[in-house]
């Protein structure tokens, strides 16, 4: 526990702080990796995703292809694509983006079906263009999921950011990696230390806002509900 | 292509490393999730506390624990129990949730009418409720498996040696056909295993082939979702 200590007093150190080594630098950095990656793959989940929720097409190719990414081992990924477009933050970005895609677009599509089908058909019924079902039908009711994906993306590309610097690609990973080679453990356990922090700190604002984005007056939309139990089947037996 | 068959030993010896870490937490999870996942019902308080406080296991992510990890336990830093333990934390962060939900899926009229033809607490468990429960354990149990066999590789960077060591070495020496062999051993490990797993759960559950199977498609996809969303 002596080194726990050590590593604390590590990240508090004010040595450590400012130029382009301190921590405020690195952390930075990470931050500016996981939130480009996530912008990046929800351009290219989100869309997607709607489009399997609403059109109900592709959505077995979907699952699929979400299991073999989860098989496809991410530290293999970045390494290889290191070595194809070179060391640096490129081949992070890339591998990381391919981590992030099947949990957001799961959460896109998952938020569309949870939505009661009696809804969407009462929509229909008072006169909705597809479009106008889309956007202010599906899309608020399905927002708690899709937020839900983007939680464990956010998690994941946090936690996986770290592996970044092993190809050159910089952020806090870079305290580990530099801790491993001159046997620093303290300094390992400082990059360690912020980075679940970082973890933890993404977890709580997430799940804020999971809790903001559901519709006034729709309780049964709460996320845990939807998980347990989809209004789908409730919807076929009453 | 050289390089591979220059090291088929080396090869085999990775893969059998890589099992020895991965097989235990698949197995300690599962032992360790069911219990949980039935206390997690049995009381109205436990359900949410017990869910979101092991949830958390999964926020912490991997490269950290597995150095925090050792001051913890003890271990040694490079020691693979260290990653062993650590795993075993994931697959029960993931499992848990899906063991709580497989055994709240259970018909409360089945569970009253085993209770009421003299089922003790204990058999319920075992000859009731686990069996019913286990297709959608089966399928926690496959995403676990998959996972814990895909994170192994990341204690290479650690030197615990797996198929992970395929990475770093054909990194450091700038061999593409040693990573593209890591990538695709580590790949058909996880379909390996989780094609005997199925296997396993056709011999230990005959009667879920022959039940209707959208019922059995249903539960899997909705565990499926409640690990991925």
């Amino acid at each position: 526990m002596n080194l726990f200590v050590q590593g604390i007093l590590w990240v508090l150190d004010p040595a450590h702080y400012g130029g382009t080594e301190g921590i405020d630098t690195r952390v930075g950095q990470h931050l500016l990796i996981s939130l480009g990656v996530l912008a990046v793959s929800s351009i290219i989940a989100i869309p997607l995703g709607y489009f399997i929720g609403h059109t109900g097409r592709g959505r077995s190719l979907a699952i699929g292809a979400s299991g073999a990414i989860r098989a496809l081992p991410t530290l293999g990924l970045l390494i290889i694509i290191a070595l194809v477009v070179n060391v640096g933050l490129l081949a992070p970005f890339i591998a990381l983006v391919v981590l992030a895609i099947p949990s957001i677009l799961a959460g896109a599509y998952s938020g569309f079906e949870a939505v009661d089908r009696r809804g969407i058909d009462a929509a229909r019924a008072v006169g909705m263009t597809e479009l106008q079902i889309v956007g202010r039908v599906e899309v608020p009711l399905g927002l708690p999921l899709l937020i839900g994906g983007l939680r464990t993306a956010s998690l994941q590309v946090i936690a996986t950011a770290t592996l970044a610097d092993y190809v050159g690609g910089g952020g806090l990973g870079h305290f580990i990696f530099l801790g491993l080679k001159t046997n620093d453990y303290p300094q390992m356990l400082a990059g360690s230390i912020i980075v679940i922090l970082l973890a933890i700190l993404s977890e709580v604002l997430f799940s804020i806002v999971q809790r903001l984005v559901v519709p006034r007056g729709v309780t049964a939309g709460q996320p845990q509900d939807v998980r347990v139990r989809s209004p789908r089947s409730r919807a076929a037996l009453g | 292509m050289t390089w591979l068959l220059n090291n088929g030993n080396l090869i085999g010896q990775l893969v059998v490393a890589h099992l020895l870490i991965a097989i235990p937490p698949i197995i300690l999870s599962f032992v360790i999730s069911v219990p949980i996942g039935w206390v997690a019902n049995r009381f109205s308080w436990s359900r949410g506390t017990l869910l979101t406080v092991l949830g958390l296991l999964y926020a912490i992510p991997s490269l950290p624990l597995f150095i925090i990890l050792p001051l913890i336990i003890g271990t040694g830093l490079r020691d693979s129990i260290n990653l062993v333990v650590a795993l075993t934390l994931y697959g029960i962060a993931l499992m848990v949730r899906t063991s709580a939900d497989g055994l709240a899926s259970v018909d409360p009229d089945v569970r009253q009418s085993a209770s009421a033809v003299g089922f003790s607490a204990r058999s319920q468990f075992f000859r009731v409720e686990l069996p019913l429960a286990g297709p959608v354990l089966f399928a926690g149990i496959r995403v676990v498996s998959v996972s814990t066999l895909s994170l192994t590789t990341v204690g290479a960077v650690i030197g615990i040696d797996s198929l992970g060591s395929l990475f770093t070495d054909g990194f450091q020496r700038g061999i593409t056909v040693e990573i593209f062999t890591g990538i695709v051993l580590t790949i058909i490990l996880a379909l390996g295993v989780d094609g005997l797993l199925v296997l396993l759960g056709r011999v230990l559950m005959p009667w879920v082939a022959v039940n209707s199977g959208r019922v059995n498609r249903r539960e899997r996809r909705r565990a499926q979702r409640a690990v991925t969303v």
